[in-house]
């Protein structure tokens, strides 16, 4: 039988603690206890036994740590062997007259994927995916992925199941005692990935005993629309005369789980320190209890790595700042590949209250599937907000929603056949809430009913894909009202009619309403606040807008969705305070202080007021460039320490930005390129940051390369660039080899470079034996270094 | 048996955190800078020990550490006079190292100030450790040792991968090890305190006890 058929109807049982018996057995700590299922089968397939004796469905196989990171593939293949045969013998000689099943086990890795860890998510996926295949080879029933304690592995997990089985999959996470997972996942926020991927079970295990995990259980059955599962300690370990003991005893242990089983739970075992015994206990225990119902829970929601958003009655923002359309600075960037001005959007507008951010980085003339992938990473990296995955390729699409550590906000689907058979599969792949625009190969209908009936199109095509209704949002569109009067009114009735007679939910690119038109904010506003009225779930809007804040705000506050209006309160404090900043400050020397003291915001403003009547160059060499070279005096002298050094010099990028925005185009002034990268292995970048920071002060052109760059890299974008200077940094003895390969790479391809390199474990003497130019001990002495070379290479040249 | 134990940070030592920074005063502007990074991360801090009781034995010049077995002449310095050691990993976890991207992102000033405040940090939840094993040894008529970890001296940071294992780090506190045998979340420490008969030993021994008198890092001259 079919173990998901035989769960529709029943609690399922699964097995307890492994490693703890293996250890009480004289596994060595420490010791790999995979090795066991080949040198001592014996054992293993008696504690399957024991577990299947006292009445449990499913074995897992010992495999939770099979995987090529500790084992060649020879050996993983033999691991795997043997241990789904223990199982298999362990159910045939057993005297439990119950079905059962096997399951290949799989933790994780015990490495952390990058940007924080060096592991990579594919191959993290591909890692997974071979002991998965083993899995099926070997005739496994079911993959249980469980303990893990990272959303982004447990989506790698599950991705390499589904990618390599056709198998059931069950899915368990272990959380803290804050009740989140190690990497800051929430209950909800996983509940909304791993469903969204199709998980076939999901729940909690390991960590802690079952009093301490129920508040986490009661979260995952509130959202969860498949089974939950649930495999908790035996409570905490003590050590009593030399051994290791649980303070849950089997009863308690029963008692506890079978509550949990009363509340929902529906398929229940034990992790660390329970036995044979305590699952004997709890299938007792159990016996009597009529499963409760698995129902589909109609909430729409999207997630981070670390929270789930919920669309509801209170409205969602959804930034739409990260797009190129009609912002020439963006397409630039894009262009430059400068991930800092995309990073930056992204902090402003979470800055602005936003709860999801659109990232769009469509432009015809870049590779999008990679810019937009890398766009997701490095967001993701730092903003803990969902994403609205935004772009018209499918394989942009796909290439983005794999790395996305969540379930992301998909735009968008439409009811053109072309598009929804390009996009559905990718939404069942993947998982995500997709954007429905109301528009087909006729295009937009004129009508708020037109564009009901595509709506309810897409629905009945969804749903053919396995996409329920609530994992889709429709955007009946807002035409501009300037060309038909007529267009704002249908747009607020299609709202009203999918909201509440289809019983969908609704979003809206808001600015379109009023294209055409003078201050477009008004309209913009109030458009706003008309389709929230109408039932209006979402808007994509600019969140510096102070219209559409105050549409937000008020709409919030007046419908009661707003608690002891405490959102609005700190909102209209902060509108006060925004007013007097309009007006200007005061002009003058006032800058070159500014820059001294390292007040950024203040350089800023300052120098945008002194450029209404000063020419930008003068700026530049009058305040700019002095007060820069005091500070750099200041810290050779070593009367300024580094962090002031750090502050003036942003001060100074801030005052440069105004700068650079009051110059014509390819005007500003630069010395000549300047290539730098952390090298190969390592991940430290504050020093390298540093160094570029105070570079780009001093009038150089910097491509940053990042950190831990690989040899061909720097090598290419030194060639592609002719830049006469190259920077690298190392931290670490164990990386300076990287180094070293680096400089060799570089002098092949790019004889007319000079390197220059720093980092705390180099000096004179060990840069010049690894073939560097110059050796830097700090980034004053950096920029003194690049002006000596630029200045040679001037010199060189007759200038 | 592998313990585990979240720990209270103990109050910043601003000082400290700017000396690690770079700076030796605090300036008005560096206060307010501080002050920002403070309010930032300190929500997001963890305090996370894991930690096993090990008996060591020596063979000639090798030390028998229980899971591994070293020939480094400054952990048996280290330890002389200790038949146990407790091997302990603490980390602050990994919302740092996100804050700490995300300032690389915006503001070199707030990283390098973060970087410093963080090392200020883990030193600070290695100290309150080391005070909860100092009083518990005294207990038994113990003494600690000064904290040493793989990488100091001749103590080969290799070390890591048996320590790593033997505490299942990743799996207790979430914290892993990487190739190049770096840690993730970054600010974290691995260490071994050796618990001896009376003698004259502390747990934080300062940098007095190193002959590396040109560390810029150097609390004291």
């Amino acid at each position: 039988m079919n173990i998901l058929d035989y769960a529709k109807d029943h609690i399922l049982f699964l097995d307890g603690g492994m490693g703890t018996l293996l250890q009480a057995q004289g596994l060595p700590a420490g010791q790999l206890p995979e090795r066991w299922n080949l040198s001592r089968p014996e054992i293993i397939t008696r504690i399957h036994q024991d577990y299947y004796d006292a009445g449990s469905h499913v074995v897992s196989a010992n495999t939770f740590g099979a995987n090529r990171l500790k084992f060649s593939s020879e050996e993983l293949d033999a691991i795997v062997r043997a241990a789904m045969a223990a199982v298999r013998q362990a159910a045939a000689q057993s005297t439990g007259t119950q079905p059962k099943w096997a399951a290949l086990d799989i933790g994780p890795l015990g490495r952390l994927l990058k940007p924080y860890g060096d592991l990579d998510f594919e191959d993290a996926v591909s890692i997974f995916a071979e002991t998965v295949r083993l899995g099926v080879k070997y005739g496994a029933d079911l993959i249980f992925i469980e303990t893990m304690n990272d959303s982004y592995e447990t989506k790698a997990a599950l991705l390499a199941a589904k990618e390599n089985s056709r198998l059931p999959v069950f899915v368990s996470n272990a959380y803290g005692e804050d009740g989140k997972l190690m990497t800051g996942a929430s209950p909800e926020a996983m509940v909304a990935m791993l469903e969204g991927m199709g998980a076939d079970a999901i729940g909690v295990n390991c960590s802690l005993g079952p009093k301490a995990l129920a508040p986490i259980v009661e979260r995952y059955l509130q959202y969860a629309s498949v089974p939950v599962l649930l495999k908790p300690n035996a409570g905490l370990p003590r050590t009593e005369n030399g051994a290791t003991v649980y303070d849950v005893s089997d009863q308690e242990f029963a008692q506890d789980v079978s509550r949990l089983i009363s509340r929902g739970v529906r398929i229940a075992g034990g992790c660390c320190g329970t036995t044979p015994a305590h699952i004997r206990a709890l299938t007792q225990a159990a016996a009597a209890i009529v499963p409760v119902p698995v129902t589909e829970k109609d909430m729409t929601m999207v997630s981070s790595y670390t929270h789930a958003v919920f669309f509801g009655e209170k409205p969602i923002r959804i930034g739409e700042r990260i797009n190129p359309t009609g912002k020439k600075r963006f397409r630039e960037a894009l262009k430059a590949g400068d991930m800092d001005y995309i990073l930056k959007e992204g902090i402003a507008q979470e800055e602005q209250g936003v709860e999801i951010l659109d990232v769009n980085v469509g432009l015809p003339d870049i590779d999008e599937s990679t810019m937009l992938t890398d766009a997701v990473a490095e967001l993701q990296a730092i903003i803990d907000l969902p994403l609205q995955i935004d772009t018209s390729s499918p394989a942009a699409m796909a290439s983005a929603l794999r790395r996305y550590n969540g379930k992301p906000m998909i735009n968008s689907v439409n009811g053109k056949q072309e598009t929804m058979e390009a996009i559905f599969p990718l939404v069942k792949k993947y998982g995500g809430l997709v954007v429905a625009l109301t528009l087909d190969e006729r295009g937009i209908p004129d009508t708020a009913q037109g564009r009901v009936d595509i709506a309810k199109r897409i629905l009945s095509q969804a749903a053919r894909y396995g996409i329920g209704k609530k994992d889709l949002i429709f955007d009946p569109l807002a035409l501009t009202v300037s060309a038909d009067p007529g267009a704002a009114s249908q747009t607020l009735a299609a709202i009203r009619q999918i909201r509440y007679e289809l019983g969908c939910h609704t979003l809206l690119g808001v600015s379109n309403i009023s294209f055409g038109l003078p201050q477009r904010d008004i309209l913009n506003g109030t458009f706003f606040a008309l389709a929230l009225g109408q039932g209006l779930s979402a808007g994509i809007l600019n969140p510096h807008s102070q219209e559409m804040q105050k549409a937000y705000h008020g709409y919030c506050a007046l419908m009661g969705l707003d608690t002891g209006f405490e959102a609005y309160l700190s909102y209209s404090e902060k509108y006060n305070a925004a007013q007097p900043a309009l007006a200007s400050g005061p002009v003058g020397s006032d800058l070159h202080q500014a820059i001294v003291k390292g007040l950024k915001e203040q350089a800023g403003s300052l120098t945008a007021a002194m450029l209404k009547n000063t020419p930008p160059l003068t700026i530049v060499e009058q305040e700019i460039i002095p007060a820069l070279n005091q500070v750099g005096q200041g810290f050779e002298n070593k009367t300024v320490y580094l962090p002031q050094l750090l502050m003036s010099a942003e001060a100074a990028k801030a005052a440069f930005e105004q700068v650079k925005a009051a110059m014509p185009a390819g005007n500003a002034p630069a010395k000549c390129p300047y290539v730098i990268a952390t090298v190969q292995g390592d991940i430290h970048d504050i020093g390298k940051n540093i160094v570029r920071l105070l570079l780009e002060n001093f009038g150089y052109a910097v491509t940053d390369l990042g950190r831990d760059v690989p040899p061909e890299v720097i090598t290419q974008k030194v060639v592609a660039l002719h830049a006469p200077i190259l920077g690298l940094s190392a931290l670490m003895t164990t990386t300076v080899p990287a180094m070293e390969e680096t400089i060799r790479q570089v002098r092949k391809a790019a004889p007319w470079c000079k390197i220059m390199v720093g980092g705390a474990v180099l000096n004179p003497e060990y840069a010049a034996a690894i073939g560097a130019d110059y050796y830097s001990k700090d980034a004053m002495e950096a920029v003194r270094c690049a002006d000596h070379i630029y200045t040679q290479l001037m010199q060189k040249r007759g200038i | 048996m592998i313990s585990l134990c979240s720990f209270p940070l103990p109050p910043v030592n601003r000082r400290e955190a700017l000396r690690y920074a770079g700076a030796r005063a605090e300036t008005p502007e560096l206060s307010l800078l501080l002050d920002a990074v403070l309010a930032d991360i300190t929500p997001h801090l963890q305090g996370k020990v894991c930690w096993i009781d090990t008996p060591i034995r020596r063979q000639g010049d090798i030390l028998d550490l229980g899971f591994a077995k070293t020939n480094s002449a400054a952990l048996a310095r280290n330890l002389v006079g200790c038949d146990r050691a407790v091997v302990f990993a603490a980390t602050l976890g990994l919302e740092f190292d996100r804050v700490l991207a995300r300032y690389g992102r915006v503001s070199p000033a707030k990283a390098l100030l973060l970087q410093g405040l963080g090392a200020e940090r883990i030193e600070g939840l290695c100290d309150v450790f080391c005070e909860k094993i100092r009083q518990e040894a005294q207990k038994n008529g113990c003494f600690p040792a000064p904290r040493f970890s793989p990488g100091y001296g001749d103590l080969p940071l290799s070390l890591q991968r048996d320590i790593f294992r033997v505490l299942d780090c990743p799996r207790k506190i979430g914290l892993t090890l990487n190739e190049s045998l770096l840690m993730s979340p970054s600010k974290s420490v691995t260490a071994i305190i050796g618990l001896g008969h009376p003698r004259e030993s502390s747990c934080s021994g300062g940098c007095n006890q190193y002959s590396k008198t040109d560390c810029i890092y150097r609390s004291t001259p």
